[in-house]
């Protein structure tokens, strides 16, 4: 008996029409919502509440209000799909993907499972175990770990509905990037002195299982249900955060006051020194850098600011302390903050 | 009949337990449940997507918490 268990003694499988309506009836009214957002809060804040536009009061409750409804709606939308396509996918098939790589191109290819793999970093530390004890090589396995948050549909969305497709594109690129090298650095360091050593004794009995097989098509869409609600439901806080301060910024901050004030070259390692320790999400953090970029904050100061936000997070540096030793972390942050740091300089040299 | 609930302490891991142990007391199922929260034991299990649910030695449920009715489905079938 297996997980594939569950749907076939489960209810009979709905019809199409009652699978497939409601999805459709769903896409409708979030493109419609989507695309009269706009003129729906032009019309509540100018009209209605009789708020000024063009005055810093006006603009700015404005923004606050239209921002949040883009990105909720955003969000809902590519959580939505992205949930069903990785419901395809799972770690244990990318570790039988990853298993008997090499350095190199395993890293490549750690970097691109990290993407396209459902992962929470709950299970950060059991996916380490798996794939080590599995035998997948540590800087593979780093490369998998430093790929999956840096590159999230939380910061994809955002960065596409605020700074449009050219500026996402480069960040998943150069993530993809940062993520293949710093493996492959930490792998050639050879840091297995520096792992738990239980890590290695771990012995695999159990048959794997593996939770995306078997899933019908009504397990998928509900799947994606659930991970929309329980994704808004951990981001809000944040969100309603990180654009009440990019709302306050875009009306009272100076024009162009980062453009006469941070344009140095200390703006990057300024940018990820504070990132690093700063633990948020990239819900709270996007609307408030876009706010910055919006001043005049370089976009290399602005993406490395991001990257070391989402990338390197304390809680889940926490959790891997159980597995890394210190030095281990210690190095790891290093190598992956330096990545985040020369992408950092690169993009204000060539933006 | 063995329960083992493996998760290292996440929220959904907890949640497991409460859907698990509603769907014993609607059934009226005495077993050992038996919490796993150490990540080598848990990984030696196969299971690398947790929280996961075994029922006696069997891997049954990895990576979701399913709903009361699906666990009391999984329960009597055995």
């Amino acid at each position: 008996m297996n997980a594939r268990t569950l749907s076939p003694v489960a209810p009979s499988p709905k019809s199409s029409v009652r699978r497939w309506g409601p999805v459709t009836a769903g896409v409708v009214i979030w493109w419609s919502l989507y695309h009269w957002n706009r003129p729906f809060w032009d019309w509540v804040m100018f009209d209605v509440v009789g708020l000024k536009a063009g005055s810093r009061l006006g603009e700015s409750v404005h923004f606050f209000f239209y921002d949040v409804s883009k990105i909720a709606l955003l969000l809902t939308g590519v959580i939505y799909l992205v949930t069903i396509l990785r419901s395809f996918m799972s770690v244990e098939r990318t570790r039988a993907l990853l298993g008997g790589r090499r350095q190199g191109l395993g890293n490549v290819a750690a970097a691109g499972l990290g993407v396209v793999t459902p992962f929470c970093s709950c299970s950060a530390v059991p996916v380490f175990i798996g794939f080590v004890a599995a035998g997948v090589p540590l800087g593979v396995t780093l490369s998998f770990l430093i790929a999956s948050p840096m590159i999230n549909e939380v910061a994809i969305v955002l960065l596409f509905g605020l700074f449009g497709w050219e500026i996402t594109a480069l960040y998943i690129g150069f993530g993809l990037v940062i993520a293949t090298v710093a493996g492959m650095v930490l792998g050639k360091l050879n840091l297995e002195r520096w792992v738990e050593p239980f890590v290695f004794e771990t012995k695999l009995r159990g048959k794997v299982v593996d939770p995306s097989r078997g899933l019908t098509w009504d397990d998928r869409l509900q799947m994606a249900r659930e991970e929309v609600v329980s994704i808004l439901r951990k981001v809000w806080p944040f969100l309603l955060v990180g654009i009440g301060i990019g709302a306050a910024i875009h009306g009272w901050a100076p024009e162009d006051w980062f453009a006469n004030h941070a344009t140095g070259w200390w703006g990057v390692p300024l940018a990820v020194g504070v990132g690093v320790p700063l633990y948020s999400n990239a819900a709270g953090v996007l609307p408030l850098v876009e706010a910055l970029h919006d001043k005049g904050l370089p976009m290399g100061t602005v993406l490395a600011f991001m990257m070391s936000v989402v990338a390197l997070s304390v809680p889940e540096m926490v959790l891997l302390r159980r597995v890394l030793m210190p030095k281990l972390i210690a190095t790891y942050v290093g190598v992956v903050a330096t990545g985040i740091l020369l992408t950092g300089f690169l993009f204000n040299a060539i933006l | 009949m063995n329960i083992n609930i493996l998760g290292s302490g996440c929220v959904n891991c907890k949640n497991l337990e409460k859907v698990t142990l509603a769907a014993m007391a609607e059934l009226g199922l005495v077993a050992d449940v038996e919490k796993v929260t150490d990540p080598g034991e848990i990984v030696s299990w196969g299971v690398m997507s947790t929280p996961a649910l075994v029922i006696d030695d069997e891997v049954v449920v990895a990576g979701k918490v399913p709903a009361v009715a699906d666990i009391k489905r999984l329960l009597t079938s055995r």
